[in-house]
């Protein structure tokens, strides 16, 4: 799903160079990247959605060079393939629980919010057990419902690849688990591929590997 | 870009900030509409005054304001104004020079103004009855058709005057005027004026008045040794009843008491026979020191120039606030998107593209601006409706 060769980049006027002889993730693994802050795992996971562009190397998602893309079709390819849960839930203030959840529909091309849509967001928002909060704004649900509710608009499109920045940084032991529980549970349902960056060593055995992106960069290949 | 993503998140931000973007229409309304609106009302003002005063070549009043004469003359405010006997009015038409309309704008009836003139005021302001007749006999009136309109009043119908001092037992009791006419509208004052004859207008004034003749009446109706009187005299006490209202049986007993010559009028309109007789005529009360004959549009001219004077003042400084109130509002967006930097950041991560975001942008300030263009048209033409009911105001 995700192949990654002679990766190399570095954000202007600083020190910090990520580079990557390899990284590879197969079609419908689960793969936890782990790390001291600041080593690199934001910008590998940035680089996997062409949020941001390589010095140099390649980046392949579903066997697409994503870092060759323009811009415009670096936010389809967002779009289309990826499922994003960020760490801050990043849920829109002055939107809906239910808004928020299908947002993804209403920023690409597409047909938007149609019938099966609607179902597809209850239905996880049931499994999420935030159904009965869809129609509340974010201010109103605790940290937990929140990041449940960003979990959910992850899921929704049912993307390939779901890609999540530490969705259990700021939550209690039994929410991290209700959330990586919903995140693996329908990822395997559909057959996502999952890349997420977690500082958690209890949740490290529900992943079918472990990547240490320190050890990437030494040489390693992950 | 998606157009239905944009409008759909850009609906949802404002809906859900209601109180910050009302406060910005509001403030961007008022910076569209106070400049437009004061420019507006000065348009509508200036129309309607300079409209009548072109249509009157002179006024003739008793030496004073300028103005406050061709305010009651033209527009039947300033009832206050000091008068001019008559007499005055005839010497003028006994010198051939011009045509004379005597005007007496002193006292109202429901809240309108009582015009006591002559049967040529009508010709000369192009009047027409629209329902009933014109002004034959005394205690007779003819109202405008706003006065008619808005009390519901037509001819057979009835008006009594305002009282002027209520507690003044010696003073000018109401008459009340049987209405024969309503005029068409023409879009000026005397839509909101009820017309009567000169001796009417008198007879409110209680230069005039109808009795019981002293002939019929007892001993105890008469003053006993009247001091200061002739021999032949008869005075009547306060028991006597005057009439309040002109009727056909007594009619006849209603009379004036000293020399009609020397009765009131608040101002007279004059049209000179040609130019040599309006110079005649300016000249001659130019001398006259208790008497003043103006030109309307003249005094108009002078007060416009004041009030486009002021009015250019207060556009310059609405401008100024209008630029500091349009500044603000820029600051207020400006910071609001700042703050907002991490949400178009994420809606970026989630696939928004950057021309998303800013037509996102776009579409809520055209929201805002368009909106208060809308609202301050909205307000144009509510004023615009408003207009002569302002100008009425105005005028006083």
């Amino acid at each position: 799903m995700i192949r990654c060769q002679q990766l190399r980049f570095a954000y202007a006027g600083d020190a910090f160079e990520l580079r990557i002889e390899a990284f590879d993730v197969a079609a419908g693994e689960a793969v936890a990247l782990v790390g001291p802050s600041g080593c690199g795992k934001t910008t590998l996971m940035n680089l996997i959605s062409a949020l941001l562009v390589p010095a140099s190397g390649s980046v392949v998602v579903g066997g697409v060079e994503v870092s060759r893309f323009p811009l415009a079709a670096r936010q389809q390819f967002r779009l289309g393939t990826i499922g994003l849960v960020p760490q801050n839930f990043e849920l829109l203030d002055y939107l809906t629980i239910r808004e928020n959840i299908l947002l993804p529909f209403r920023l690409g091309a597409g047909a938007g919010v149609d019938g099966r849509s609607r179902a597809r967001c209850e239905e996880l928002a049931d499994k999420a057990g935030i159904a009965t909060h869809l129609e509340r704004y974010p201010e109103q649900l605790s940290q937990g419902e929140r990041q449940r509710a960003a979990l959910c608009r992850g899921l929704v499109t049912a993307a390939p690849l779901i890609l999540a920045d530490e969705p259990t940084g700021n939550l209690d032991p039994e929410n991290q688990d209700r959330i990586v529980s919903l995140l693996l549970e329908e990822a395997r349902g559909i057959g996502a591929t999952v890349v997420m960056i977690t500082h958690d060593p209890v949740l490290l055995p529900r992943f079918d590997r472990v990547v240490d992106v320190l050890a990437l960069r030494k040489g390693g290949r992950g | 870009m998606n157009l239905g993503g944009v409008l759909f998140l850009g609906r949802r931000y404002l809906g859900r900030n209601r109180v910050k973007t009302s406060l910005l229409v509001a403030a961007f309304t008022l910076v569209w509409l106070l400049p437009a609106g004061i420019a507006l009302v000065v348009g509508k003002v200036e129309s309607q005054l300079r409209a009548r005063a072109e249509g009157t070549p002179l006024l003739l009043g008793q030496a004073g304001s300028p103005l406050e004469l061709v305010f009651n003359g033209l527009y039947f405010t300033k009832p206050a104004i000091a008068t001019l006997p008559y007499g005055e009015t005839e010497a003028i038409v006994e010198s051939g020079l011009g045509m004379v309309i005597p005007l007496y704008a002193r006292y109202t009836a429901a809240n309108h103004r009582i015009v006591g003139t002559t049967l040529d005021y009508f010709d000369f302001r192009h009047l027409t009855i629209r329902e009933g007749r014109g002004l034959i006999d005394l205690g007779e009136c003819v109202v405008g058709s706003e006065v008619a309109a808005t009390n519901g009043i037509a001819p057979g119908d009835a008006v009594i005057s305002t009282p002027e001092t209520l507690f003044d037992l010696a003073g000018v009791y109401p008459l009340k005027m049987r209405v024969v006419g309503v005029l068409a509208a023409s879009g000026t004052p005397d839509d909101g004026a009820i017309f009567v004859d000169l001796k009417t207008a008198w007879i409110i004034e209680g230069l005039g008045h109808g009795h019981e003749e002293a002939e019929k009446l007892g001993d105890g109706a008469k003053l006993v040794n009247p001091s200061g009187f002739g021999d032949d005299a008869v005075r009547l006490n306060a028991s006597v009843v005057q009439y309040n209202e002109v009727t056909e049986e007594n009619a006849d007993d209603f009379h004036f008491h000293g020399e009609i010559a020397d009765n009131p009028v608040s101002a007279a309109i004059v049209i000179p026979g040609d130019a040599k007789s309006q110079a005649l005529l300016k000249g001659r009360y130019a001398k006259a020191g208790g008497l003043q004959l103006v030109s309307p549009e003249a005094e108009m001219d002078e007060l416009f120039a004041t009030v486009f004077s002021v009015q250019d003042l207060v556009l310059r400084l609405l401008g100024a606030i209008g630029f500091a109130t349009l500044a603000i509002g820029a600051l207020v967006f400006l910071l609001s998107n700042r703050l907002r930097r991490e949400e178009f950041r994420h809606l970026r991560l989630l696939g928004a593209d950057p021309g998303t975001l800013r037509a996102l942008i776009a579409f809520e300030a055209g929201f805002v601006l368009v909106t208060s263009l809308v609202l301050a048209g909205l307000g144009l033409l509510v004023l615009q409706g408003i207009a002569p009911m302002l100008v009425r105001q105005l005028l006083g």
